[in-house]
């Protein structure tokens, strides 16, 4: 069986536009070569754009709908949130690509979930928000941390255990957190967000904020009973929440198709309204999450699919070959890679030259090499960081050294 | 450092493989066949002679079918087709539910979660159905087919969620069995009886032990009777109670120990409930002294169950108070984790262990404690600066 992919990563409607991808494939064939073979028109490309013209970008695929009215496809942008969408996404690519590299020399122990190939549903959601909107999600959480305006310095410190991460070294890569833009984390267990974020909708309600919380989830996690529940009471008492599927088709290593019955999984809600949406796609995830809010801030939950895919494994420890074919990985790669996509629409709209994206990509390298030598030097927490926090300080409790009689213990 | 070392870089020689266990072969063997094989394979084995040997037996669980995270089921769906061995959804209080119900019809159900971490959903399940299924329906249903299998405890580098010890909360409920081995050979024997035990039964599995330790077990079919707990070493002055991974690190206390002219001796109780109470007691009356250890957070740890016991079955004859060297009372930690475990050198360093007594105090010392009984005629705390009075 192979999952049945039917799209082009690159339907756009206009002639002329097609044309200028034709020719941006012929400048970048020849441009190896021989510049004088260039086209004229390269010779007049600006340089990167910095305005803000408002551009409008049709989304690849139209959006499915379950008891709703779909969002239209033509999405509202802007020159700077085009660039600003493939530096940041370049960025977190690089920076789970240096995850990987830090994990095989054991400097991140532990598990490692990684999302590149998933960017585009970060991206798109962070610009369809605010920061006071609620984002919970479960492990695969690097990215989602850095949307929402985390360093880079903070996620290797989490990563390798140190105490300037983003909690205190003591979370590890499963467990970010970040207070101040509403991030409630990196949750360990499968599903266990799901309930929680509908708590946090439930608080936004009372609290009049019009604000909304995300709930991601997986599709392993789609057939957990406490997604159920919390979908249940949140319509019941019409929350704020709005549930997203990040339906990579494979939970850790069973495809979706003999994990669940109805692989709809924007249908699931029943009474919930659903969308399902192109995960590859950042306009199209930008436009959904735009929709989500309003319907969720009107007339409560609504589920948004993303159906999106990752190139690693499940973890580090995965390496992602056995249950699925690398054909299939580099087929997903070639034709659908959120990157790309925003790289050619960067091309075609004239905003950067090859050279100048080349360039930003080398920067970002950069940046992250420097985030990740910072944070190597950053020290490993305090050995009484074992008992802190484990209650409200003060609050009564002791932690018992090894005999409960003596807290002498000869540490290795 | 190198207790640190020790524990995850070597390739462990199985504490008490130089003693044979009691088996009990069920089928005649005069020449064991024997191959070196590591507690994953043990298990494999185990199951393929589980699945061979009851035609109505069945494995399932989450990513089961291509050989699972830890290759314990690796060949069973090749083997015996893709009805017998099944992959499940992610749902672990749904998987247990249905091993309940297959089990209630007569089957062998060997339910697998993927991580013990993972089991609180089926927590339910477990104690609510499971457990009371024979005694509320007046023996006319029961679930005895059903067999949970759990990977356990730390493995050096799990974090919250991937080493944590949940024996203890089964431990509470009658109904259920708990079962955990110490080796590979240990867990083919006790798989065997656990899933042919007419009650249901929680297996943890040692993690850590999956490929680090390596063992000669029999090929054949065989089981290892449950609540018998068994003596891996003989000693005078102190009974050292453990169970799975942690009789490796305690072995090795027992080593050092030896040095300093104590002799050790360590009991491996295989099944915690119910536990062998007798054996750790004659144990007991025998050296007077008792240190238990597990990695799970001491408060409310199976250990205090032990002690109790202990307590009030060789009341005169303990010469200091029983000793519990494990896990702190904190969620299961990241980096700190070698602060966190019981290791060897804590257990050495505990006041049972490192004040040993001569004979000759062994009388005052009886005397001390007898009268101080009669005195306060209450439960006594012997606290080890009045040992040390004593000394």
């Amino acid at each position: 069986y192979l999952p049945h992919w039917n799209w082009n990563c690159l339907t756009t409607d206009s002639q002329s536009e097609k044309s200028a991808v034709w020719i941006m494939a012929l400048s970048r064939l020849s441009s190896r070569s021989n510049i004088i073979s260039r086209p004229l028109s390269a010779a007049f490309r600006r340089s990167i754009s910095t305005d803000t013209t408002p551009i409008t970008i049709e989304t690849s695929l139209p959006f499915t709908a379950h008891l709703c009215d779909p969002p239209s496809r033509s999405v509202e942008s802007s020159t700077q949130e085009l660039l600003s969408f493939f530096r940041t996404m370049a960025l977190m690519r690089r920076m789970e690509i240096a995850a990987d590299s830090l994990y095989k020399a054991k400097l991140i122990r532990g598990f490692c979930h990684l999302y590149d190939g998933q960017e585009a549903v970060a991206i798109g959601m962070e610009a369809a928000i605010t920061k006071k909107d609620a984002i919970i999600t479960a492990y695969r959480d690097h990215c989602i941390f850095l949307g929402r305006g985390g360093s880079l310095y903070e996620v290797f410190a989490e990563l390798m255990g140190r105490q300037d991460g983003c909690s205190r070294g003591k979370g590890g890569s499963m467990h970010f957190y970040k207070k101040d833009s509403s991030f409630y984390g990196g949750h360990g267990i499968v599903g266990a967000q799901v309930p929680l974020g509908c708590g946090i909708a439930f608080a936004q309600k009372y609290s009049k904020e019009e604000a909304v919380t995300f709930a991601m989830y997986g599709d392993g996690a789609a057939n957990q009973g406490q997604l159920f529940e919390a979908l249940n009471i949140s319509a019941l008492w019409d929350l704020p929440s709005i549930l997203v599927c990040e339906n990579n088709h494979y939970g850790m290593g069973t495809a979706e198709w003999r994990a669940a019955k109805s692989p709809s999984y924007y249908k699931r809600g029943d009474y919930v309204p659903g969308l399902k949406v192109d995960g590859m796609d950042a306009f199209a995830v930008k436009q959904a999450c735009k929709f989500a809010k309003e319907h969720a801030l009107k007339n409560g939950p609504i589920i948004l699919e993303m159906d999106t895919y990752r190139y690693h494994g499940h973890s580090m420890s995965d390496p992602g070959s056995t249950y699925r074919t690398r054909d299939e990985i580099s087929g997903v790669r070639q034709e659908r890679d959120p990157i790309e996509r925003i790289k050619k629409l960067v091309l075609s709209h004239d905003l950067a030259t090859e050279k100048e994206l080349k360039d930003m990509e080398k920067e970002i390298r950069k940046e992250v090499d420097d985030a990740i030598a910072k944070a190597k030097d950053c020290p490993m927490p305090e050995p009484s960081e074992l008992f802190t926090n484990v209650y409200v300080k003060g609050f009564g409790t002791e932690s018992f050294g090894a005999d409960r009689k003596e807290v002498k213990a000869a540490l290795p | 450092m190198a207790s640190l070392l020790g524990r995850f870089c070597r390739k462990l020689v199985v504490p008490g493989s130089a003693h044979g266990s009691r088996m009990i072969s069920t089928t005649a063997c005069d020449s064991e066949a024997v191959k070196s094989l590591n507690l994953y394979s043990a298990i494999n084995q185990a199951l393929h002679i589980a699945l061979e040997t009851d035609p109505r037996s069945y494995v399932f669980g989450e990513d089961v079918g291509f050989g699972g995270v830890f290759r314990c089921t690796t060949g069973l769906a090749e083997r015996f087709g893709k009805n017998r061995v099944f992959n499940t959804p992610l749902c672990e209080q749904g998987i247990v539910g249905f091993g309940i119900g297959l089990a209630a019809m007569g089957n062998r159900a060997v339910v697998e979660i993927q991580f013990a971490d993972y089991i609180y959903p089926a927590f339910d399940q477990i104690v609510n159905e499971a457990a009371k299924f024979r005694y509320r329906s007046g023996n006319q249903f029961n679930c005895g087919g059903l067999t949970i299998r759990a990977p356990y405890g730390a493995v050096g580098h799990g974090g919250h969620y991937h080493s944590q010890s949940p024996e203890a909360f089964f431990c509470h409920v009658p109904g259920i069995k708990v079962v955990i081995p110490r080796s590979p050979r240990e867990a083919k024997g006790l798989l065997l009886s656990s899933i042919r035990d007419p009650n249901p039964v929680v297996f943890f599995e040692p993690k850590w032990l999956y490929r680090q330790a390596v063992e000669e077990v029999p090929e054949h079919d065989y089981m290892i009777p449950l609540s018998q707990a068994e003596v891996i070493r003989e000693g005078n002055d102190i009974t050292l109670v453990g169970w799975g991974a942690q009789l490796t690190v305690m072995e090795q206390a027992c080593l050092d120990a030896e040095k300093e002219g104590i002799s050790c001796e360590l009991i491996d109780l295989k099944t915690l409930l119910p536990w062998d109470k007798e054996t750790v007691e004659a144990s007991v009356k025998k050296t007077g002294r008792l240190l238990i250890s597990h990695e799970a957070p001491v408060t409310g740890g199976f250990g205090a169950e032990i002690s109790a016991t202990i307590l009030e079955r060789c009341f005169l004859k303990l010469e200091a108070p029983v000793s519990r060297v494990c896990g702190l009372d904190t969620p299961f930690p990241l980096v700190f984790e070698p602060f966190y475990m019981p290791t060897k050198n804590k257990a050495s360093s505990s006041s049972s262990l490192s004040s040993p007594l001569k004979k000759k105090h062994y009388l005052i010392m009886g005397l001390h404690v007898w009268c101080r009984y009669w005195m306060q005629s209450s439960p006594l705390l012997i606290t080890s600066h009045s040992i040390c009075f004593f000394r």
